[in-house]
């Protein structure tokens, strides 16, 4: 199966990349966009046909290693 | 005393260390390659500057698996003295050896020039030998150094005097213009409960000859083999 894991900051903590592009945004006529939040996209194959098997797996290793609780969250996709 | 300097791939403060302790202080050191799995030996652990494993996925954040964090980490909960210096630094916070967590620096550019630090605390190997108050000037170079902890973490922190150097202006006084990348109460150093383990994003080491612009990181080192010295004379009483 596959899993995609979506990381970014947790909406407290201040994201000075996300900030930079929406200031670039706004300059170039995006008025609308109000807000831009940077984060990393992760895509695991994974050597399983279970599904829950695999949303466990990739919630581990997005746990331990692909996101740092302290400042970041995560949310998972499985197909 | 004997330094042990941990070489991660991608570590390039390691010499700059490894000649501080040896040629300006007189001490043994020696090299501690990431893959070790013991510290030689070595009364004081350093984690040295520069981009453990690339810095692939966040600063530190691979080096934290390297095999002798294993020995580090247990040398560290013994109370063995750790000094984590810049990304080694990074590579205490992602351990979780220190709280809290280092963001990218709030004006997006890598600083890589000479800041003003005020002592906080004095009861930590490494600050033994400062004054509390006292300004020191010690050159810093990072793109991560934007120190980031939750708010009840935070206050835990101030309330523990876990802050052992903040970036203040020349006269040691805190200001936003002084903060070179954001972090939060100006923590420029950090130690654990235990006092014992100790992060800074400021390099002592690349501060300790006139030569090199000067010699304020000399006080870093100078606690530690102080701090040893007092300690083995303390053991060899009857």
């Amino acid at each position: 199966m596959r899993a995609r894991v979506f990381v970014t900051l947790k909406p407290s903590v201040f994201d000075p990349q996300g900030r930079t592009i929406v200031e670039a945004l706004q300059s170039l006529g995006y008025g609308n966009v109000a807000d831009v939040r940077q984060g990393k996209y992760f895509e695991l194959d994974l050597a399983t046909t279970e599904r829950g098997q695999a949303e466990r797996l990739a919630a581990d290793v997005a746990d331990k290693v692909l996101a740092n609780p302290v400042i970041e969250s995560y949310r998972i996709e499985v197909d | 005393m004997k330094f042990g300097i941990v070489v991660f791939p991608g570590s390039n403060c390691d010499e700059d260390a490894f000649h501080a302790a040896r040629d300006v202080f007189g001490q043994d050191a020696e090299y501690l390659w990431h893959k070790d799995a013991d510290l030689k030996g070595a009364d004081v652990v350093i984690l040295p500057g520069g981009f453990a494993h690339g810095d692939y996925l966040r600063t530190g954040a691979m080096a934290r698996f390297s095999p002798v964090m294993a020995p580090v980490r247990a040398f560290a909960e013994r109370g063995g003295p750790v000094l984590g210096i810049c990304n080694g630094f990074q590579v205490l916070l992602e351990s979780g050896l220190l709280p809290g967590a280092m963001l990218r620096n709030k004006g997006l550019k890598y600083r890589c020039e000479h800041v003003h630090l005020r002592v906080e605390q004095t009861d930590t190997p490494f600050t033994a030998a400062a004054t509390v108050g006292q300004v020191l000037t010690i050159p810093i170079g990072h793109g991560e150094g934007n120190y980031f902890a939750p708010p009840e973490t935070l206050k835990e922190i101030e309330a523990n005097r876990q802050v052992i150097l903040r970036y203040v202006d020349p006269l040691g006084r805190i200001d936003q213009a002084s903060n070179p990348n954001g972090s939060v109460n100006g923590i420029a150093a950090l130690c654990n409960q235990g006092r014992n383990v100790v992060g800074m994003m400021p390099h002592p080491e690349r501060a300790c000859e006139a030569l090199v612009g000067g010699v304020d990181g000399r006080v870093i080192f100078d606690s530690i083999v102080r701090a040893f010295r007092s300690a083995e004379s303390l053991a060899l009483q009857p």
